[in-house]
Order: C-alpha cells, then sequence, then structure tokens
C-alpha cells in the first residue's frame, strides 16, 4: 500500500535546493508517436493495418509481416507483470539520486512485452494496468498501475514524479476576478493544494464573487495584475520561490474579426493582457519554476495555460481573439522548451466556448468554468500536456487531425 | 519447401595464433590502439609482415566514427578480404565463420580476425545510452540500469521458472575466479568465496556484484588460414569442425529463457561428428551466470530446465569435472567490449594446441565455444557456437 503523503515541512532556508535533472529525452521519430499519445493521456501501441499485429517497441516495419503501415492506435492496456527488478546502480545521474528504482516485464493481452516504471503498489505475477505517461523531461515512458485504483496510489513517489499533482503544492491562479479563476481557486483548494494564491488586480475594486472566494480553504488573495509588469515582478519576488503550479486565467474575449475593429486600441488591450501577460508571466515567474523542479514533494510543477481551442483554427466571428490566442499558444510551445530542463511541464487547456457573459450569444455546447477548473485538475492529477475540455474543442480536434483546410472553411460558415 | 542444403564442412581450415592485449579497468588510448597492438602482436607471433594479412574480421564498438574500411588505412592494410562484425558477444562465433570460408574458398590466404575496444571513464554511460533504437527509445529512459538491469529480469524469470538459486550462479562465477587465479592477464586475480558473493553489493535484484562483467580496454585476436599454410610456416593450430549461428531466434518468448542454440544444436554436432560427452572444454559467453546455465541447456549438455541440476554436480574448474571458462572468463578476465566474445577462441586454441597461459586441461581434444550478443530491447539477439578440434 502507498503510504500517503505527508505535508512537507516548511523548507530550511540554508539548505541546497536539489537541482533539476531529468533521465535521457532522445527517441526516434517514430517512438514520438507515444509522445503524441501521452501528451494527451492515450494509450496507443503500433498496430498493423495489415496482419492487426500490436507491437513494441516502436518500429519502422510490421515484424509479422513487414509491412510499412503501422499507426498508433488505442490498444487494451491489460497485462501481466512477469518478472520486475530493482536496479540499484544506474549510470544516468537521475535515476542515480533515486534508486532504488524497479521496472518490469509485463506481457499485455494484446501481444507485445513492455519494459515499464512500477507502481509500489503492484507485485511480479500480478495483473497490471500500463499506463502512458510523460516523464520529467517530457519523454514518454511506459508504468505499470495496480488492475484497480489502490489507496494513495497518487502518492507512489515514482508516479509522481510523472504527473503534477495539486495536492501539498502551492498554486497561483493570475486571475480571480473571472469565473474561471474562481472555480480554478475552488477546484485547487478541494485538490489538496496547499496554499492557492489568487491575483486580483486592484483589489480595493469589488467584483463579483469576491466573498465566496474569499471563504474558499487555503485561498490567499494577492494583488497581481498581468497587464502590469511591476505587479508581476512584486508578486513573484514575493512569493515566486512557494509556486508550484501557475494557472493563468486573465481573459480577454472580444467578438468581432479583423475589418470591423477599428483601429488596433481592442486588438493592443487583447495581446496585453493575453500574450504579453503571458511573456510577462514567464519572465517573472519561469526562472523560479525552472530551479526547484526537484525540490521535493513539492517541487515546482505545471505552468498551465487556458487557450480558446481557436488558438488552432481561427473562427472569425471570434476572428481576433482567436489569433491572440494562437499567439499564446505559440508561445507557450516556447515556454514549454525553456522549462523542459527544470522538469516543470507546461499544459495547454484548449477549451470550447464558456458558459461565460463573453459568450453570450454562442450556442450551446458550452463549458462551465467549473467544468473546466475541473478538467484542469484532472489532467495536472494526470500528467497531460495537452487536453481538451468540452465538445466544441473535441469536435475541432477531430476535424483538424482529418482536414484542416475543410475545419478553416467550415468555420468562416 | 525443401529441407535445407547439407553444409560443407571446414575441411582443411584452421585457427591459431591466439593474441591477448592485457586488459586494462580505464585506457586512454582509442580502440585504434587496441587493435593496432594486437594485429602487432599477431604478426610477430605468427612471423608473417602486415602486409601477408589480406584478410580482415574486425570486431569493435568504440572505431567510430571510422568503420573496418578506415581502420584498414589507419593501420596501413590492404586486405583483397574484409568483414566488419560487431556483434558483441557473437563476435568470435561470426567471425571465424566469415573467415573460415573465405579462407576455404580462396578468397583470402590469411584472414585477422581482431576484437578490441577501449574503455574510457564515461564510455561505459555513453554506450547504453546510444546502444541501439530500442534500448535509446524503450529500455535506457527506464532506470538507466544497463545490461544488468535487463538480465536481472532475464535472471529472475529463469530461477521462477526452474528453481535456480542464486547459489547456483554463485558456484559458477567462483568457479572461473578459481580458474583465473592461473591467468596473470585476468583483471580480478583475487579469490571468490561462495559468501563473498552472497553477500555483494546487489546491483539490480536479483543480480549483485560478482554476477556482472567489468567493462574494461583490451583486445583479443587470432589468424585464420588453410592447415598446410599453417604448417608450412610452423603454427600450432586447431581444425574448425562446425559452428552454427542464429539471430533474434523464438521472438515469440515473452522473456528469453532459451537462446538462439535451441534451433540449430542438432546441426552443431552433426556437422562435426561428435556428441556433448566427447567435448574436452567448454568456452560459454558468460557476461551473466544465468547465460552460462542456459548454454548448458540449449548447446545439450543437460535438457531444459535442468541447467541448475546440472550446476550442482561439477565443479567447472580447469582440473575438475567439466572444465569450463578455463581462463576465467570474463566474469574474471573483464569484458573487453565485443574481444568478450573472441575471449572462449584463444583459450580454446591455446588449450587445444598445448600452450595455455594458466592450467591445462588434461587431454584436450576438442573444444566448444559459445558466443551470445546484441540486448537490444530486452534480450541478447545473437548467438553462435563453433566445435574446435586438436590438429592431428
Amino acid at each position: 500500500m502507498t503510504e500517503p503523503l505527508v505535508r512537507p515541512k516548511r523548507k530550511d532556508p540554508l539548505r541546497k535546493t536539489r537541482q533539476p535533472l531529468y533521465p535521457q529525452l532522445i527517441r526516434s521519430r517514430t517512438a514520438h508517436g507515444l509522445t503524441a499519445a501521452a501528451a494527451q493521456g492515450r494509450f496507443e501501441l503500433q498496430t498493423c493495418l495489415e496482419c492487426k499485429t500490436i507491437f513494441y517497441p516502436p518500429r519502422d516495419a510490421c515484424p509479422k509481416c513487414l509491412s510499412a503501415r503501422v499507426p498508433f492506435v488505442p490498444v487494451d492496456n491489460n497485462g501481466t507483470l512477469l518478472a520486475e527488478t530493482t536496479i540499484r546502480t544506474s549510470t544516468d545521474p537521475y535515476f542515480r539520486e533515486r534508486t532504488p528504482w524497479r521496472t518490469g516485464l509485463t506481457k499485455l493481452d494484446c501481444g507485445p512485452v513492455v519494459l515499464s516504471h512500477i507502481h509500489g503498489d503492484v507485485r511480479e505475477g500480478e495483473r497490471v494496468r500500463l499506463d502512458l505517461k510523460l516523464d520529467k523531461g517530457g519523454a514518454p515512458v511506459m508504468i505499470a498501475l495496480p488492475e484497480k485504483d489502490t489507496p494513495n496510489m497518487a502518492d507512489d513517489p515514482h508516479l509522481r514524479e510523472m504527473t503534477c499533482d495539486p495536492k501539498f503544492r502551492r498554486v497561483l491562479i493570475t486571475d480571480g476576478r473571472t469565473e474561471v479563476g474562481q472555480a480554478m481557486a475552488e477546484a485547487f483548494s478541494k485538490a489538496g493544494a496547499t496554499i492557492v494564491f489568487v491575483g486580483i488586480a486592484d483589489p480595493w475594486k469589488p467584483f463579483p464573487g469576491q466573498d465566496r472566494l474569499r471563504q474558499i480553504e487555503r485561498v490567499e488573495i494577492v494583488p497581481l495584475d498581468v497587464t502590469d509588469t511591476e505587479s508581476i515582478t512584486e508578486q513573484a519576488e514575493q512569493n515566486g520561490g512557494r509556486i508550484d503550479i501557475i494557472v493563468n486565467t486573465a481573459e480577454h474575449v472580444r467578438g468581432g474579426g479583423i475589418m470591423q475593429r477599428r483601429g488596433l486600441t481592442v486588438a493592443r488591450e487583447e495581446m496585453d493582457v493575453r500574450y504579453f501577460g503571458l511573456m510577462r508571466l514567464a519572465q517573472a515567474f519561469g526562472p523560479g519554476l525552472r530551479a526547484r523542479g526537484a525540490d521535493g514533494v513539492n517541487s515546482s510543477a505545471a505552468f498551465v495555460n487556458l487557450l480558446s481551442v481557436h488558438a488552432l483554427m481561427n473562427w472569425p466571428a471570434y476572428g481576433a481573439y482567436s489569433a491572440a490566442e494562437a499567439a499564446c499558444q505559440s508561445a507557450a510551445q516556447c515556454l514549454r522548451a525553456e522549462l523542459r530542463p527544470g522538469g516543470v511541464k507546461v499544459m495547454n487547456v484548449f477549451f470550447g466556448p464558456l458558459e461565460t457573459e463573453w459568450f453570450q450569444t454562442v450556442p450551446p455546447p458550452k463549458v462551465t468554468p467549473a467544468a473546466l477548473a475541473k478538467a484542469v485538475v484532472q489532467a495536472l492529477q494526470r500528467g497531460l500536456e495537452d487536453v481538451f475540455v468540452g465538445d466544441i474543442a473535441e469536435d475541432i480536434r477531430a476535424r483538424l487531425a482529418v482536414n484542416p483546410k475543410a475545419l478553416e472553411r467550415e468555420l468562416t460558415e | 519447401m525443401n529441407s535445407a542444403p547439407v553444409r560443407t564442412a571446414y575441411d582443411g581450415v584452421v585457427a591459431c595464433v591466439p593474441i591477448t592485449v592485457p586488459y586494462r579497468r580505464y585506457s586512454t588510448n582509442s580502440a585504434h590502439w587496441w587493435i593496432g597492438r594486437a594485429l602487432h602482436d599477431l604478426t610477430r607471433a605468427a612471423n608473417i609482415r602486415p602486409k601477408d594479412i589480406d584478410g580482415l574480421v574486425l570486431s569493435s564498438f568504440t572505431t567510430a566514427p571510422d568503420t573496418a574500411v578506415g581502420m584498414t588505412q589507419h593501420l596501413g592494410l590492404s586486405p583483397r578480404w574484409l568483414d566488419y562484425v560487431p556483434m558483441g558477444g557473437a563476435s568470435g562465433v561470426v567471425g571465424l565463420r566469415r573467415a573460415a570460408r573465405a579462407v576455404q574458398c580462396g578468397d583470402a590466404q590469411f584472414v585477422a580476425c581482431v576484437a578490441g575496444d577501449t574503455n574510457h571513464v564515461d564510455s561505459f554511460r555513453k554506450t547504453l545510452a546510444s546502444f541501439s533504437r530500442f534500448a535509446q527509445d524503450a529500455v535506457y529512459p527506464y532506470g538507466s540500469g544497463g545490461a544488468n538491469a535487463s538480465f536481472a529480469l532475464i535472471t529472475k524469470n529463469y530461477m521462477n521458472l526452474y528453481g535456480a538459486t542464486r547459489e547456483d550462479f554463485g558456484k559458477l562465477c567462483v568457479a572461473q575466479r578459481d580458474n583465473a587465479l592461473s591467468i596473470p592477464f585476468a583483471m580480478m586475480k583475487k579469490k571468490l568465496t561462495l559468501d563473498e558473493y552472497m553477500n555483494a553489493r546487489p546491483i539490480s535484484d536479483p543480480l549483485h556484484l560478482f554476477d556482472c562483467v567489468m567493462p574494461c580496454a583490451g583486445a583479443e585476436a587470432f589468424l585464420v588460414c588453410r592447415a598446410d599454410v599453417a604448417k608450412s610456416i610452423n603454427l600450432p593450430a586447431v581444425r574448425v569442425l562446425s559452428t552454427i549461428e542464429r539471430h533474434n531466434a523464438f521472438p515469440d518468448d515473452p522473456i528469453q529463457y532459451r537462446g538462439g542454440w535451441a534451433m540449430d544444436i542438432d546441426e552443431l554436432w552433426q556437422m562435426a561428428g561428435v556428441k556433448p560427452a566427447d567435448v574436452d572444454l567448454v568456452q560459454t559467453y558468460d557476461d551473466y551466470p544465468v547465460i552460462v546455465t542456459m548454454q548448458f541447456e540449449d548447446l545439450g549438455f543437460c535438457a531444459k530446465g535442468e541447467g541448475p541440476d546440472f550446476v550442482r554436480s561439477h565443479t567447472f574448474t580447469t582440473e575438475g569435472s567439466f572444465p569450463h571458462n578455463t581462463s576465467g572468463g570474463q566474469l574474471s578476465a573483464g569484458q573487453a567490449g565485443a574481444a568478450g566474445g573472441y575471449l572462449g577462441f584463444t583459450e580454446s586454441i591455446r588449450q587445444l594446441t598445448g600452450a595455455p597461459i594458466g592450467k591445462q586441461v588434461k587431454d584436450a581434444e576438442l573444444a566448444l565455444v559459445s558466443g551470445f550478443g546484441m540486448i537490444n530491447y530486452d534480450r541478447g539477439l545473437s548467438s553462435g557456437a563453433a566445435l574446435l578440434a586438436r590438429a592431428p
């Protein structure tokens, strides 16, 4: 049984912070099929389209019939752990400071034998579920989980290396004036975050929901304005060293395309809140996050971007807004590369239209702020990198995968 | 499909001039240096000139960025026949097979088979990380335990299946250490007791320190030519009776419990016209003792699953019953990269020509050398074996 995590004590400021390390990242191009699946939380292996053989490790030809038509597809992840070992001597610095480390061979019911990490509640000979995760460096890895969930299983130290579980972590919600920001505060508090810092610009100005926000356990309201570099810098100096997860809830939603906007005033504001806001946050908090990726149970873990799914394909009805979101999505890719050396994940959460005032004219289905917050927490608990929330977002993802051009045309109708 | 044609025997082909360049734990020299030195020693011992070497088999992991071709220019050789056999522990068997056919068919007269690798302070870690695409994608990121972790799983599974114990494996390691005590080249020259074996530091359960070979730098070489040629220049030589080779055997076994030998072993004995009981000494590939036990079974010395009993019923020392890895094997001599696959050949040639470095196996007439190598993902892929006989 997994020992439940104990809330970490206050850190001795004189103690050296352990430098972040990560396992080897290099993968073959084909193996990045696993990266794509792991990033979105799917369990996929290559399956031969001609003879139906499922195989692993990734190959460029089917080992049964030599066909080159071998895409990654979702497969059954159940199997039996045939043999395990406990590695006590490792040549890799990341594992060296984490030994003993268990690995084993699982025979999947669907065929292949997979070398994987092993959850602490699994024993040799038992039935297991294999899961595909991104490790500390963002590379795809397999882990054998117990066949059925066990108490406190998320607290397993090796599994926790592959997730961004908010439990006992300290979270910054950048904008608590929004409904989404308030829903996030509630969800993270419920998920066991030690402190939920909630940024409020000009705290003296009252805002709807403020009383409820203040009543949420472990919420601490802090002054923060993403359009104000000084405010962000000040907050980072104050709390940056003890923030493990940042969720950027700053939003700027205005309808309309490019031509009907008069001048650039709104567009500038949009970019200031969203794109420059993201940059300010990354510049102020990024270095601290990156340095604290291996800082114990409550190491830094994730930077969460909430993005309209139209960051991936412009929706002319909200055309300028889509463009600003696209800028944020691109910046997030850069940030992902920059935070990876610290073992910090950048999670992009793509949502469809929200059930909020700014999407008032949009017909359903829409995503409620509470549903979005719940999805964010769950995705962090699973350690995902790309998350699609709501029917519209799922729909756009599916259509993008098939024919982006068709989607571009259809979104104009 | 018709049955496979009967294989041509290696009549008239011999192996001779066993060379060992004494191993070192770490070397600042390159693989080129080690290989060059082995060939230098070989030409001196055979009393031939470098330009007489018209065939070359090269086995190495550490010549990068050079291959065997670049090595010819580096060493000033102009062979008319060249093969590159970087097949790890199977290199010796495979190299001998290639060389024997080249000599037999007249493609070359003197084929030098040479294996050498260097070991810089950091080269082991680097080799592990980039050993194969499967290693990179699906093994190294899982604890980076290297071959130790992979063979730990094979060992654990074998213990589960057949009731082998750590004591069984320890007995083999202790016997090999006893054999190594008379070999000045061996890296490990201190006597090993079963207690020391059992209480050694754990590496990757169930493997402990003395189950694992020590990576080092070194080189081994031998010469393959026609029997009459060897005789004309007074080189004591051994005959090649038969050989087998197999890669990626039994891919559907979930965990390796047998090697490719099990597919081809009947052919090895039939081609040579001898049986297991006729063999005087056996040199198995001993990267880990479980593989040795597996070889006793797959080579026909006992049935599958009887390896542990077989271990319990012999001494495995040079002067005892079932002389095995009489120069200490890699477990005591050290593993000089691909040279590990040649160790059994140089030792067997010495034993069969009555010129051992250490103790002599009594009345050594017939030797079996087996090779095993290349753990690509979860198992060793290459296996081979050869039967060698004292020349009349």
